[in-house]
């Protein structure tokens, strides 16, 4: 049932991770997915997959949970290294039959590929699996609040963020009920080709909207009789702060990345 | 201070709706009533009477056609105390799920506070209150969509409590609940009413919730039909139930019993009241 | 057309960490022409129950036979043609550009010609108290009664031999209440359909039915006439739930005056017994 579905992949905690700034986390993991894109050399990958999986350990996420993510990589990554297999024509042929070519590029590009594409995964997941989507929204809202001098609406943005964070259950329930309730008048989701399938959608679509829009307009009511009036003068319980574990991190994080710089740039 | 928390003088409220066909429908015409500090009142009506327009006028998200609403001495009209009126005038809405902003409870309590710009350390400490006062405070953590619909409406309420107004509005908030959540939400404005002296203003169409208020207010197509204590109200059991509302199930009784040309009182609410009073007939003339 | 429930057990999410039991071994008989409602708290199981009786969902254990025919996954386009379900809020999945065209939506997938179609679309629309004129405008421009009318139409015009109403009443004001139970209460009598409420309301509860089933924690708790379900007061309270105000007062009164019948609930019924005394 569509109920199941829980929302983000937050995986509840205590460690260090989980405890960090979000917005720590969202800037370390933005440059540590940079320092990934930059790594060429089969050194750096191996620093910087040591430097994730201590961060795996220390976050107290099952490694299943950190690696479940990969699934849908694994079909890219065995595109990418059909592409650079069949395409790649330069460089040393390592075996040739037909319209079959492997050069030494082709496989160390495919290589270096799965490997970009599992780290990447793997940094990214670990951000949401100790962050809850809450403290998530908080941390952008902050990091973007100095864009809001050339016009970003930092606040709007986040606000959005949390009330989709809000509904989602909820209209995930009414469709299940909606379908429901289709279902009992006769219609049939699961046979039929794609068309006759997309069509039979319809009937929860029309009134899922209609929902929708009645939820939003309802909302807004709400949040304007409970003063309401934008982010200015806005004042926020819950208080974002660094704390010593935030530098410790940090420290930790500009190592690596500084090491995996030196190593591409300087050897 | 005066005494009257809301005043609302010939108050009239126009629908434009369909503005291209030009159909206008009236949904309150000359409306007067004067709302004492601290009382309990229920205001009563079919769908579509005016009601629910009644209530947003109350706190400035309508505002009249005709005629003046006045909160604690301001005219709703004025643009500038908007926000000191709807924070001295919370509303809770009829459904639970549409209200709720937060994606924590304690998040959304937070939202009205936040809204008038409170310090961090009064949020924290009027959320803990807030959520004590409806008795939730154990579901503080928890995301809003696992609570049940009473619940729900009781975060709502502690999300209007955090900004500490002096009247509550409930518009049909107990319309989409189970009788338990019922209970619980009608137990915690009793209390609020006794304990912190708030008003408490409850639209409804459940004639039990309305036995046990100060005051009894039924509208009808708009206009104010009767109104007065519980008792008076429904002494008219005849009008009453001509305007397709309910009265409670012994007031009904009495009114039956009467027209067979027994001797009985009018507005017997309780239970209790209408076993005193046949018991005291019957031991009377055995 | 009868429904029969066998050890029925239902178990959402089993497995997961989440897993709840919402139907505990659930044995249950419900015969021709009855009228029958179930209560009990949010929660107890009620809906997951109803849900059964067309397929919607499926027993984790235990089986069900309607009609003297197992439920299984290749028979659910009869079985839900037999057996219609009015949801909670009904209106909210109205969807077609008017309301003819959403009464329709089931038939056309029954493959119904347009002049049966038609036929049943109208005498339908009258059965919920509802003129023909209503058909051909938007159901997003009616009233919220009127609405919930029109939804269930969707249901009825499928003619099914059972019908389960889940809160059919909730959320409207009394008068709306009203002609929804009046036509209810017409389909039983004059259709001869099996009715299943689902309701919160004792009152209404106690002038309808004939039999009620009250439900908690995914057991069957009470079964019987409203009277012998509604005598045990204190039980009900346990559970949440709560008898008609006219059974307290019956109850109330037996205490001085002994020879009283407690077991009433209805108003007329309890005018009665009264003016015996008085």
């Amino acid at each position: 049932m569509l109920k199941d579905i829980t929302l983000g992949q937050y995986f509840p905690g205590e460690s260090v991770i989980h405890k960090a700034d979000p917005r720590v986390k969202i800037i370390l993991t933005f440059l540590l997915m940079i320092a990934i894109f930059i790594i060429d050399t089969y050194m750096g990958f191996l620093i910087m997959a040591l430097f994730t999986a201590l961060i795996v350990i220390v976050s107290d996420v099952p490694v299943k949970y950190t690696l479940k993510g990969l699934k849908p990589v694994l079909f890219i990554a065995v595109f990418a290294a059909v592409i650079n297999i069949f395409f790649v024509r330069e460089g040393t042929p390592l075996f040739d039959y037909g319209f079959i070519h492997i050069t030494y590029e082709g496989l160390d590009r495919t290589v270096k590929t799965t490997i970009r594409l599992t780290l990447l995964i793997v940094v990214a997941s670990i951000l949401t699996l100790t962050t809850t989507p809450i403290l998530l929204t908080d941390g952008i809202e902050k990091l973007m609040k100095p864009l809001s001098i050339v016009g970003v609406p930092a606040h709007e943005i986040a606000m959005m963020m949390t009330i989709a964070l809000r509904f989602i259950p909820t209209l995930l329930e009414e469709t299940d009920k909606i379908m429901k309730a289709q279902a009992a008048r006769g219609a049939d989701f699961d046979t039929g080709n794609i068309v006759q399938r997309a069509k039979s959608f319809i009937p929860v679509l029309v009134p899922l909207f209609v929902s929708a829009f009645r939820r939003a307009d309802e909302l807004a009511t709400a949040m304007e009789a409970r003063c309401y009036r934008g982010g200015e003068g806005r004042t926020r319980m819950r208080q974002l702060t660094l704390t010593v574990s935030d530098l410790y991190l940090c420290v930790a994080a500009a190592l690596v990345i500084g090491f995996i710089v030196y190593l591409q740039y300087f050897i | 201070m005066n005494d009257s928390i809301v005043k609302v003088n010939d108050v009239s409220y126009i629908y434009s709706s369909n503005i291209s066909e030009g159909r206008e429908v009236k949904a309150l015409s000359e409306i007067n009533a004067e709302f004492k500090r601290g009382q309990f009142i229920v205001v009563i009506g079919r769908n579509g009477s005016g009601k629910s327009t009644f209530a947003r006028l109350l706190n400035a998200l309508l505002l009249p056609v005709e005629g003046t609403v006045i909160v604690n001495g301001i005219d709703t009209r004025d643009e500038e105390k908007v926000w000191e009126i709807r924070r001295s005038v919370g509303m809770v809405f009829q459904n639970p799920d549409n209200q709720i902003v937060g994606t924590i409870v304690e998040e959304d309590v937070a939202f009205g506070p936040e809204n008038l710009g409170l310090p961090t350390e009064e949020i924290i400490k009027r959320v803990a209150d807030a959520l004590q006062a409806v008795g939730i405070s154990e579901y503080s953590k928890y995301a809003p969509h696992l609570l049940s619909g009473g619940q729900k409406q009781r975060v709502a309420i502690a999300g209007i409590l955090a900004m500490k107004p002096e009247c509550i509005v409930l518009d049909e908030a107990t319309s989409m609940l189970d009788p338990i959540g019922r209970k619980e939400v009608m137990n915690v404005l009793k209390k609020l009413n006794k304990e912190e002296g708030i008003t408490v203003i409850h639209i409804t169409h459940h004639m039990d919730e309305a036995s046990m208020a100060d005051r009894v207010i039924i509208v009808d197509e708009g206009k104010i039909v009767l109104d007065g204590p519980p008792k008076k109200v429904f002494s008219n059991v005849e009008k009453v139930k001509g305007l397709g509302l309910d009265v409670p199930q012994v007031t009904e009784l009495f009114n039956e019993l009467k027209k067979e040309g027994f001797q009985l009182p009018d507005g017997v609410l309780s239970v209790d009241e209408a076993v005193d009073i046949l018991a005291d007939i019957i031991v009377r003339n055995p | 057309m009868s429904i029969v429930i066998e050890n029925l057990s239902h178990i959402y999410m089993k497995g997961s960490p989440f897993e709840k039991v919402a139907l505990n071994d659930i044995n249950l008989r419900i015969g021709e022409e009855e009228f029958v409602a179930i209560i009990g708290p949010t929660g107890s199981g009620k809906s997951t129950l109803v849900q059964h009786f067309n397929g919607l969902l499926k027993p984790t254990q235990g089986r069900i036979i309607v009609n003297d025919i197992e439920v299984t996954g290749s028979n659910l386009k009869e079985l839900r043609r037999q057996v219609g379900i009015v949801f909670q809020y009904p209106e909210h999945q109205l969807f077609e550009e008017t309301v003819y065209k959403d009464i329709a939506f089931g038939l056309h997938k029954q493959g119904l010609d347009t002049k049966e179609i038609d036929k049943r679309i109208r005498k339908t629309i009258k059965m919920v108290g509802l003129n023909e004129d209503i058909l051909e405008k938007s159901p997003f421009e009616l009233s919220g009664g009127q609405k919930r009318r029109v939804a269930i139409a969707g249901v009825l015009v499928m003619n099914p031999k059972i019908l389960v109403l889940d809160e059919p009443t909730a959320g409207l004001d009394p008068k709306g209440r009203d002609e929804i139970f009046s036509f209810i209460l017409q389909l039983y009598k004059e259709m001869h359909m099996t009715i299943i409420l689902v309701s919160h309301s004792m009152e209404d509860v106690a002038r309808l039915a004939k039999r009620v089933i009250v439900m908690y924690k995914g057991k069957i708790a009470m079964d019987g006439y409203p009277g012998e379900v509604f005598s045990k007061a204190e039980q009900l309270e346990s559970m949440g739930l709560s008898a008609p105000q006219i059974s307290y007062l019956m109850r109330k009164l037996k205490k001085i005056i002994p020879e009283i019948n407690e077991n009433i609930f209805t108003i007329s019924e309890a005018k009665k017994e009264i003016m015996k005394y008085l």
